[in-house]
C-alpha cells in the first residue's frame, strides 16, 4: 500500500485558515482603534453599541431570526411552498413512527439526568477525601473530552456481535458467553437498544456530575458536618440529612443541564444506529426530515417542539438569574 | 457510602469493636464502589486503544483481552487510516487538517466578540442593559436545531425582503466553505461565551474602572490593560469549552461543511465510516483515537480552567 497524501490539496485550506486568522486580528484591531478614538463620557450609546453591536448582529442572524423562521416553516409543507396549518404537528403526535421518536426522547430525558446525577453523586461521595481523589475524578471526567462520535465508536466496539460459534470481540457479549449465555445483537432489539445507547450518554456525562457535585460537597461548612458527627450520625444519615440538602442547588444545576443536553442529543444515536431499529430521537429525526427527506416542515415542527420542551427551563433559569442579580 | 475521611476517622475512632467493624465495612463498600465505577469508565476506552494497535486479523478474530496471552502490535492501522490510498481507507489526515482549520477561527471569533459584548454589558451604561443581558442568557438554552434550516438558506440564498435583496447569496465554494462553518459556530457560541465572561467581568471592583477613567483612559485602554489580564482565566475556560465543542461537533459540521475531504472535519468522516464500514474495526479504532488525541491533550493540560468554566454553571447547545 502506498501513501496517499496530496499536499497541494491541503495548501488552500491552510491559506483559508491564514485568511481567517488575519480577519480576526483585523477585526480586533479595528474595534480597539475605534474604541480609543471615541471620547469618554459617562453615558454614551456609541461605546455600548460598538462593543455590543457585532455580537448582537450575529445573534440576530444566527439564532433569533432563524428561530422565528423555523417556527413559521413548521406550518408549511415539505418544500415550504404551501401553508398546511397544523398538519406537521398532527403528524408528529399521531403517526406511529413519530410517536416512537417521542417515546424514545421521553425515555432518554427521564433516565439520563437521573442516572448521571446518581452515579456522579455516589462517585463524588465515595472518592471524597480519599488518597487518590484527583486521579479518580480525572478517570471518570476524561470522557468529557471525547466526541460523542468517538464515544459511539468505543461503545459499538463493546457491544460488537459475533455469531455463537465464533470468537467474540465485544466485551459485553464475551461476558455473556462466559456466563453461559448466547451473544446478543444489543443495538438491534427494540426497546432495550435505547437503554444501551443511554449507557453511552451516561458514561460521557457522569464526570460532569462528579466534578460539579464534588465541588459542592467540599463547600459544605465543616461546622455542620462536625455537629452532625458529634450527634452520632451514621454515614447513611450523614448522607441523606446533611450532604443531600446542602448540595441541592448543585443537584438542580446538574439535572437541568443534563435534561437540556439530552433533549438535543443527536450524535450518539446517529453514530451508533443511525436512528434505525426504533432508536431515533427528536434531534435525529429532525435532521433526517429536514436534511435527508426534504421535509422542512416536519423537521421544523420537531425543532419547535424541542424548543417548547426547553422553554420551562429557560423561564426557570431567567427567574433564578434575576434573583441572583437582585441579591 | 460514607462521608468520613480517613484523617478524621482516626480522631473519632469508635470505641466499641462492633462500631469498628461496621466502619471498616462501610469504607470497604465505598472503595469497592469507587473501583467498580472507575473500571467501568476506563475499560471501554482502554479496549479501543489497545485494539487500535493490533493487526487487522487479530482485531476481527479475537477479543482485545486475548492480547495479553497473544501479544502482537502494529502501527499499520494508523498509517492506513491517516494516509491509505484506497477509497475505503480513512484518509483522515485531510480531515484532521479540516478540523484544525475549522476549530481555530471558531474559537477566536467568539472569544473576541463575547469579550467585547460582556464588557459593554458590565462596564458601560445604557438603558435596557439588563434586558439585553437576560435575552442573551436565555438564548443559551434555545436548541440550535431551531436555527439550522434558515441559517443554511441564509448562506445559500441570501436575504430578500419584499423582492429587495438585502444580502446576496454567499455562494461559497472550496475552502471558502469554511467561512460558513466559522460563522455558524460563532453565532451558536455567543450566548454561553457572553454569559461566562460576563460572570467574571462584572465581579471586578468598580473602583478599578473609575480610577482608570479618572486617569483619562478610554474604554479601549481599560479593556486591554485592566480588564483582560484579570479575566484571563475566564477566557481560558470559555476557550477550552468552545474548542472541545467545535472539535467534537458533528451536527453543525454535517450541515454547513459539505461532507467531503475538502472541508468536513474528522467527526463527519468517522460517523461516515461507522455507518458504511461499521465492521472495519482496524480503521474505526485507530481513527477514533486520532480524533481524540488532540482534545485529550488540551483537556488534560488545562483541566483546571475547564472545571472552573463548568462550575460557573453553564448550559450550551
Amino acid at each position: 500500500m502506498d501513501f496517499f497524501f496530496d499536499f497541494s490539496a491541503e495548501a488552500p485550506k491552510l491559506l483559508q485558515l491564514l485568511i481567517g486568522v488575519i480577519a480576526f486580528l483585523a477585526f480586533v484591531g479595528l474595534m480597539l482603534v475605534l474604541l480609543d478614538r471615541a471620547p469618554m463620557k459617562e453615558r454614551s450609546w456609541g461605546h455600548s453599541l460598538l462593543l455590543l453591536g457585532p455580537a448582537l448582529a450575529l445573534l440576530a442572524i444566527g439564532l433569533v431570526v432563524p428561530g422565528i423562521r423555523t417556527t413559521l416553516l413548521s406550518f408549511m409543507n415539505g418544500d415550504s411552498s404551501q401553508f398546511v396549518g397544523l398538519d406537521n404537528y398532527l403528524w408528529m403526535f399521531t403517526q406511529p413512527e413519530a410517536i416512537t421518536v417521542l417515546r424514545n426522547t421521553l425515555i432518554w430525558v427521564l433516565l439520563v439526568p437521573l442516572l448521571v446525577t446518581a452515579i456522579g453523586l455516589v462517585y463524588a461521595v465515595v472518592v471524597d477525601k480519599s488518597r487518590f481523589e484527583a486521579a479518580a475524578k480525572s478517570l471518570v471526567f476524561l470522557p468529557m473530552a471525547i466526541s460523542f462520535v468517538g464515544a459511539g465508536i468505543i461503545w459499538r466496539f463493546v457491544y460488537a456481535y459475533r455469531p455463537e460459534d465464533a470468537n467474540q470481540i465485544g466485551l459485553l457479549n464475551q461476558f455473556v458467553v462466559w456466563l453461559g449465555g448466547e451473544p446478543q445483537q444489543w443495538l438491534q432489539e427494540a426497546p432495550t437498544n435505547t437503554l444501551f445507547l443511554i449507557v453511552v450518554m451516561v458514561w460521557i456525562q457522569a464526570g460532569f456530575a462528579t466534578v460539579v457535585l464534588s465541588a459542592a460537597i467540599k463547600g459544605i461548612p465543616a461546622e455542620i458536618v462536625e455537629a452532625a458527627r458529634l450527634d452520632g450520625a451514621t454515614p447513611l444519615q450523614m448522607f441523606f440529612r446533611v450532604t443531600l440538602p446542602s448540595i441541592r442547588p448543585a443537584l438542580v444545576v446538574v439535572l437541568v443541564t443534563q435534561s437540556i443536553g439530552t433533549l438535543k442529543l443527536f450524535d450518539i444515536v446517529r453514530t451508533m444506529t443511525g436512528g434505525q431499529f426504533d432508536t431515533s430521537v427528536i434531534a435525529n429525526e429532525m435532521y433526517n426530515q429536514a436534511f435527508r427527506y426534504g421535509e422542512a416542515g416536519k423537521g421544523a415542527a420537531l425543532a419547535v417542539f424541542l424548543f417548547v420542551l426547553v422553554t420551562p427551563i429557560v423561564v426557570y433559569q431567567i427567574r433564578s438569574l434575576r434573583q441572583r442579580r437582585e441579591a | 457510602m460514607t462521608t468520613i475521611a480517613p484523617s478524621v476517622a482516626v480522631k473519632t475512632e469508635p470505641k466499641t469493636s462492633v462500631g469498628r467493624v461496621r466502619k471498616r465495612l462501610t469504607s470497604r463498600t465505598a472503595s469497592l464502589i469507587a473501583v467498580v465505577i472507575a473500571l467501568l469508565w476506563t475499560t471501554p476506552t482502554f479496549g479501543l486503544f489497545l485494539s487500535s494497535f493490533r493487526p487487522e486479523d487479530d482485531i476481527k478474530g479475537s477479543g482485545w483481552w486475548t492480547f495479553f496471552t497473544n501479544p502482537a502490535l502494529t502501527l499499520e492501522n494508523y498509517r492506513e487510516v491517516l494516509f491509505g490510498s484506497s477509497s475505503s481507507s480513512g484518509r483522515l489526515a485531510s480531515f484532521l487538517i479540516n478540523s484544525v482549520v475549522i476549530t481555530i477561527p471558531s474559537v477566536l471569533f467568539p472569544l473576541a466578540l463575547a469579550t467585547f459584548a460582556a464588557y459593554a454589558l458590565s462596564w458601560t451604561r445604557f438603558r435596557g442593559r439588563d434586558w439585553v443581558y437576560i435575552g442573551i442568557f436565555a438564548l443559551q438554552v434555545v436548541p440550535l436545531q431551531m436555527a439550522l434550516v434558515p441559517l443554511l438558506s441564509f448562506f445559500s440564498q441570501g436575504v430578500e425582503v419584499f423582492g429587495i435583496t438585502l444580502m446576496p447569496a454567499w455562494n461559497l465554494e472550496g475552502p471558502g466553505q469554511f467561512i460558513q462553518v466559522w460563522f455558524a459556530h460563532t453565532c451558536f457560541a455567543l450566548p454561553l461565551g457572553v454569559f461566562l465572561i460576563h460572570n467574571f467581568m462584572s465581579e471586578l471592583p468598580g473602583e478599578l474602572m473609575e480610577a482608570a477613567r479618572v486617569d483619562g483612559a478610554t474604554h479601549g485602554t481599560i479593556l486591554r490593560k485592566v480588564v483582560l489580564p484579570l479575566v484571563a482565566p475566564a477566557l481560558a475556560a470559555f476557550g477550552i469549552f468552545q474548542f472541545l465543542w467545535v472539535w467534537n461537533d458533528l451536527l453543525v459540521a454535517l450541515i454547513f461543511s459539505g461532507g467531503t475531504a475538502d472541508t468536513a472535519p474528522m467527526t463527519v468522516r468517522l460517523a461516515q465510516m461507522a455507518g458504511t464500514r461499521g465492521n472495519e474495526w482496524q480503521r474505526l479504532t485507530s481513527g477514533a483515537f486520532v480524533s481524540m488525541i488532540i482534545p485529550l491533550i488540551v483537556f488534560l493540560s488545562m483541566q483546571r480552567y475547564f472545571v472552573r468554566g463548568l462550575l460557573a454553571g453553564s448550559v450550551k447547545g
